[in-house]
């Protein structure tokens, strides 16, 4: 009986699992995680994982959905080797397994500052369920927090520590925060909100060092030499994809494992999903690689169609959400850098969207505290004929309407 | 604990012992009942754990806030008046115990 077996237990292998029984998949199905966790969702854990009190991972599925759909789930196994002439795995245990198809949804992976010193008690990452509750208890004794890195993480995180009393600093190597992500526009608002609320920022700073005193960390320092003292540390400066096992079964890797529109390696019987792969993307016109939950799922789903005989080339529609202290940010779509940007609201009411435009065409909506315009943004950048600049204008920026109203002429 | 019975659209239900503080989401996802996603991990930013409470335990319930208001309105399944919370929203407490909802047709 041909054998499916999914590396990595996050939101992409989950759902593809998941998607292949419900469209009738009824071979064998393995699932190999690394963690010894039940599957669980990584988001809340750089949020409400943070508050005070007694944080539960939040499960992907209970534990009867993989009995109850003959999944097996095997925690805590590591897969050490994949030789696709054999097709056939290899796990850290010594079990070897063969495949028929064989998925590679291996996420992705901190980057590492790299400095001898950003190590030791009091330094964090955040990535998985043991990271989030070594951080959760070591909060209870934190009074200064010092972030590096004003990415989507580190801001998270800096609304949350700060929310419970504690001193926070972001120190920024750029000029803003979540240069690459967002307009200006939102940025801008972001800080002065996240300011509002005592966070301190720092841009423009290259962490040089980390000090230590008396077994625990207590200070960043600076390229210039300023101090930040702290008592907590947390890294946050992006992501790298766990291509290893690809790289070492020889699959081609381009800023990820390298997929076509089908999400195939390059090995007829290898696929890959999620936050380990570059894909031809096209919203954005060019190969990227994507980290999200959106991005996880839904590759999961156009390749649990492909796998049971319905040829599906992935084209969803990207979408992104972050909540950070009172600002709950959404973004659809994707935008550029020479995107043409309106604002029709006020920012300072901290409920606003900003519109990006190329070439006079709607490309992306980001959200703030405006869930109802996100979803509407999701109905219109997804629909065939996207709204151009005066379709917005004539329309006063109410993507509601438009939606409701394209809705009815296509229905019509 | 109390108890919370979820009915899906075909008329099965099931019936959960929900921990105090955990809210119809959680309990629903971590139960693996059928016909609640919570994609967004309780962030009231998704929609996809819309519930219809049963009239019983309406003045029970705590208001509806601005967020989850606005998101009821982009409910894949039509938002009913009264009936429809988002079940991240709604935190179990003993006065609830009994509470039946009706899942919806559908999430996404």
């Amino acid at each position: 009986m041909s054998a499916t077996i999914i590396i990595g237990a996050g939101h992409a292998g989950i759902q593809l699992a998941d998607s292949l029984r419900t469209r009738g998949h009824d071979r064998p199905i393995t699932v190999l995680s690394a963690e010894s966790e039940l599957p669980y969702q990584r988001p809340p854990l750089s949020k409400d994982y943070l508050a005070e009190g007694d944080p539960q991972p939040l499960p992907l599925r209970g534990t009867e959905f993989y009995h109850d759909h003959e999944i097996d789930l095997r925690r805590g196994t590591a897969v050490t080797g994949i030789d696709p002439r054999t097709r056939t795995i290899g796990c850290a245990d010594g079990t070897r397994m063969h495949y028929d198809d064989l998925v590679l949804a291996t996420g992705s992976r901190n980057r590492r500052l790299t400095l001898p010193s950003a190590q030791g008690p009091g330094v964090h990452y955040l990535r998985t369920a043991a990271d989030a509750t070594l951080l959760h208890d070591d909060l209870d004794h934190a009074t200064a927090a010092v972030v590096i890195g004003a990415g989507f993480i580190g801001l998270e995180f800096a609304a949350a520590a700060a929310r419970r009393g504690i001193d926070v600093t972001v120190v920024e190597y750029g000029p803003r925060p979540l240069a690459r992500a967002l307009t200006y526009a939102t940025t801008d608002q972001l800080t002065v909100t996240h300011r509002a609320a005592g966070i301190d920022f720092q841009f423009d700073v290259q962490v040089s060092a980390i000090e230590h005193a008396h077994g625990r960390v207590s200070a960043v320092v600076g390229h210039d030499g300023r101090r930040f003292p702290a008592n907590l540390v947390v890294i946050g400066i992006g992501a790298d994809p766990q291509t290893d096992l690809a790289a070492a079964a020889n699959l081609r890797i381009d800023n990820g494992i390298h997929v076509d529109e089908f999400l195939r390696t390059s090995d007829e019987h290898i696929w890959a999903i999620g936050d380990c792969v570059s894909f031809p993307c096209t919203h954005a016109g060019t190969r990227v690689r994507r980290e999200s939950v959106q991005n996880a799922v839904d590759q999961a789903r156009a390749l649990a169609a492909t796998l049971t005989g319905t040829p599906t080339g992935y084209q969803d529609l990207p979408w992104f959400w972050s909540h950070q202290g009172s600002c709950k940010i959404q973004i659809a779509g994707v935008g550029g850098p020479t995107d043409r940007t309106v604002v029709p609201t006020d920012p300072t009411t901290g409920k606003f969207s900003t519109f990006r435009f190329r070439d006079d065409v709607l490309v992306a909506v980001e959200s703030v505290n405006q869930p109802a315009v996100h979803l509407a943004a999701r109905k219109v950048l997804s629909a065939p004929r996207r709204p151009s600049l005066t379709d917005l204008t004539r329309a006063g920026f109410d993507l509601k309407s438009l939606s409701a109203r394209s809705a009815a002429i296509s229905a019509g | 604990m109390p108890k919370i019975t979820f009915h899906q659209p075909d008329g099965r239900s099931d019936v959960l012992d929900v921990p105090d503080g955990t809210s119809l989401m959680r309990a629903a996802v971590t139960n693996s009942i059928p016909g609640i996603v919570g994609e967004c991990g309780g962030q009231a930013m998704c929609a996809t754990c819309h519930v219809y409470i049963r009239s019983a335990h309406l003045t029970d319930l705590p208001d509806v806030g601005e967020d989850e208001d606005e998101m009821l309105d982009c409910t894949a399944t039509a938002r009913a008046p009264q009936r429809s919370r988002l079940g991240c929203q709604i935190l179990v407490t003993t006065t609830l115990d009994g509470l039946e909802v009706d899942l919806p047709e559908s999430q996404i």
